[in-house]
């Protein structure tokens, strides 16, 4: 299980060869890739930068993916967060989770997205023309997250 | 009683600080006299604490609610609502 905040980008391809190798019991492997898009609210987006808190951010996306664990029967699972200046069409995270049938593996990815969305320490700052704009969090996110209250 | 606190996003420019040491009296014992205190100090930090449904807290890395104490040597983070993923 692996948390990682970088401001590189990552090779989708090469994480999901590395979560299974050696691993013949996993059955099923859900990616989620989030990107940037070129629009918001009807505004065209030219570069987002994205804010974290240091520490913390590794500390909840861990939590997150330990909560996941508890619920799904996960054979792993990986959590990449990217911060720093962003166009559009780039990555911005990446979750795998792979296991041994696919209903956990989406399940437990769902919930991974949910949650880090609305706990995760992040901050998107939208430059459009010579404006710029924090991005507000959104109620529709707090009541995906929400699904998943125990 | 010495603290760190920390700014993030929009209340980090608002406030015009990314981290302060500050020393509050023995009265502030939780995050809301916490913030109380803060806006306080001046007009600025009355500006951008001035809504609290819109401001997070967070003590040594963990979310927290008005209620949560506070002490000496806490590192607490203030912050609007995340927006990650």
């Amino acid at each position: 299980m692996t948390v990682r905040v970088q401001c590189e980008d990552f090779d989708t391809a090469a994480e999901l060869e590395k979560l299974t190798a050696g691993n013949p019991r996993i059955g099923a492997v859900v990616t989620f890739t989030g990107l940037v898009r070129d629009f918001a609210e009807d505004k065209a987006i030219q570069r987002m930068t994205l804010e974290h808190y240091p520490g913390m951010t590794e500390k909840q996306l861990s939590a997150i993916v330990a909560e996941a664990q508890q619920r799904w029967p996960l054979d792993g699972c990986l959590v990449i967060h990217r911060y720093g200046p962003l166009e559009p069409g780039d990555r911005i995270v990446l979750v795998i989770v792979a296991s041994a049938h696919r209903q956990a593996a989406f399940e437990a990815c769902e919930f991974l997205v949910d949650w880090l969305k609305t706990k995760a320490p992040f901050w998107k700052l939208e430059e459009q023309g010579g404006e710029r704009r924090w991005v507000e969090a959104k109620a529709s996110d707090d009541a995906a997250a929400a699904r998943w209250q125990r | 009683m010495n603290m760190r606190v920390l700014y993030f996003a929009w209340l980090r420019e608002r406030v015009g600080l990314a981290e302060e040491t500050v020393s509050p009296p023995p009265e502030v014992r939780t995050v809301a006299d916490l913030i109380t205190w803060l806006r306080s100090r001046g007009e600025v930090y009355e500006a951008a604490l001035a809504d609290p449904s819109i401001v997070r807290v967070a003590v040594n890395q963990d979310y927290a609610r008005p209620d949560h104490p506070v002490q000496a040597g806490d590192e607490i983070a203030i912050f609007p609502p995340v927006t990650g993923g």
